[in-house]
């Protein structure tokens, strides 16, 4: 069989921003993605951010499956009972000035991978890539089985469970610790329901994020999507907190749909689909070799991740990072060298964009973010603190301060608080 | 909502090759379980002080792969086509 310029592993954003680079200027390019289609795989909270989407597409939202636009956020701190929230709300304009587009993944997927063979890849569904095709340590294509597909070089874009980055000897298998699990349910209920109880009209969308009970205070957070005509609605934590409380994400998430807050957001909604998937969370600290003889790795397969607490934003990163090694693929040809010497280039063109230097700006962030009090002593003194001051008992009232340090007496020390409120500034 | 409720609303085209295969002996050895709590399926459960599992409700996140401390869990994809198959995701 002759050689493809490229083998791209998987249709995701990572793999559909490189091949499409690839293939629009002219490489030989194909896609193998082992779902029976682009999406059937994936899944997330809701949303992405940023501008990388549509300079690989340009004009996407005219005519790809939106679900709706971000206009409103809502960042809630929750205990067992009560909900503290910050509620942003900005008009977006229109979609190019949206800060985040709402979609369903299996629905997405599937029209960005059509595109990409407009482009002129060729995409091959229900096929998965189980090994490499070695030549020594040089990786020369992929094997589907016992089929042999060669090629100059592998763009490996297979997720954050992906069974090739090891075998390539790129990387250790990631631990538990660096690993969030995401558990959600697409939830129906009729549009005007949704927007009624989201106070949004027409394509406006909402984000809202939840920290503190929903995960009974283990680190992660919890989440509700406004789709067109469902919810997405969810829970994600650290693995490794879940092993050791002895905890199960299946549980949280119906703790989660039963809090007071969530309850009446959610009901007479049909459940549709649920669903799991893991976020690589560590950041740098957890990134493999990036590229080696004949291979490149992108997106949540190379950690490319960024959580900051409020987010975590990976498909903006994959999709830079897919592009970035669309374009080292296409000089390596320019110069008939794949080896790692001349792939290096892919880590230089991340170090110069937002990839590397947003995930170095917040490389101390995933271990700030592992401080329990954020999911704990915090959303309870937030939730406690309002309480005992819109809380009447017939006695006369002492002033608001004074209400503040009484209740903060015994849960953290003033100390804690500005110690942490430092590591913040460091982190974040 | 029991979990086996929501995995029958899944799509899943079921390949016959079993993808998750675990080592009876190593798992035996293991107090922590940790796979019990690792999967958002289930589909690892006691059963008179052994753990069991089954395939079929697997949604290939891969938390089992990265949680068993014995390495008794030998876990492959399904074959292409195979497997869970969102319609939302």
């Amino acid at each position: 069989m002759e050689a493809f310029d490229a083998i791209v592993v998987g249709a995701g954003p990572a793999g559909c921003a490189a091949a499409c680079t690839m293939a629009r200027s002219g490489l030989n390019v194909l896609v193998l993605e082992r779902g029976k289609y682009p999406g059937a795989k994936n899944m997330w909270g809701g949303a992405f951010f940023g501008p990388v989407m549509n300079e690989v597409f340009p004009g996407f939202w005219k005519e790809a499956p939106v679900e709706r636009f971000i206009h409103r956020h809502v960042i809630s701190f929750m205990t067992r009972e009560d909900c503290l929230s910050v509620d942003f709300k900005s008009p977006h304009g229109d979609a190019t000035t949206a800060p985040g587009f709402i979609i369903l993944r299996a629905r997405f997927d599937r029209w960005m991978a059509g595109k990409v063979e407009q482009s002129g890849a060729v995409l091959a569904s229900s096929l998965e890539a189980t090994d490499f095709i070695f030549d020594g340590t040089k990786i020369k294509g992929v094997k589907v089985g016992n089929e042999e597909f060669p090629a100059n070089v592998v763009v490996l874009a297979d997720g954050a469970n992906s069974l090739l980055a090891a075998k390539a000897g790129l990387r250790e298998e990631f631990k538990a610790p660096d690993l969030k699990q995401g558990v959600k349910e697409v939830i129906r209920l009729p549009r005007e329901t949704i927007e009624d109880r989201f106070n949004i009209s027409g394509s406006e969308g909402v984000v809202m994020e939840y920290v503190g009970a929903c995960t009974r205070g283990l680190p992660g957070g919890g989440f509700i999507y406004t789709n067109q005509d469902s919810l997405s609605v969810g829970v994600v934590v650290q693995l490794s907190a879940l092993l050791e409380h002895k905890i199960k994400a299946s549980d949280l998430i119906e703790d989660f749909k039963n809090h007071p807050s969530v309850r009446p957001l959610i009901r007479n909604g049909e459940t549709m689909e649920y669903s799991a998937h893991l976020i690589p969370v560590s950041g740098v600290k957890m990134m493999p070799r990036l590229y080696g003889d004949g291979i490149l790795v992108a997106g949540d397969a190379a950690a490319m991740v960024l959580g900051t607490g409020l987010i975590l934003e990976g498909a903006n990163f994959a999709m830079a990072a897919g592009v970035a090694a669309g374009e080292t693929v296409i000089r390596a040809r320019e110069q008939g060298d794949f080896t790692a010497r001349a792939l290096m280039h892919y880590e230089t063109l991340l170090k110069d964009r937002f990839v590397l230097k947003d995930l170095n700006t917040f490389r101390h962030a995933p271990h700030f973010l592992e401080n329990k009090r954020i999911y704990n002593e915090y959303p309870e003194l937030a939730c406690g603190l309002m309480r005992s001051i819109f809380h009447s008992d017939g006695k006369p009232r002492g002033n608001t301060f004074g209400t503040v340090m009484k209740f903060l007496k015994g849960k953290v020390s003033i100390w804690q608080m500005i110690s942490d409120a430092m590591k913040a500034r460091k982190a974040l | 909502m029991k979990v086996e409720d929501k995995l029958a609303l899944n799509k899943f085209d079921i390949d016959r090759e079993v993808h998750i295969r675990v080592d009876e002996e190593k798992c035996r050895g293991c107090d922590l379980k940790s796979c019990l709590y690792a999967c958002p399926a289930e589909c690892y459960t006691m059963r008179e002080n052994h753990v069991t599992f089954s395939y079929e409700g697997c949604l290939e996140c891969g938390s089992c792969r990265f949680s068993c401390d014995k390495n008794a869990i030998n876990w492959v994809n399904p074959r292409g086509g195979f497997g869970i198959c969102y319609q939302f995701g």
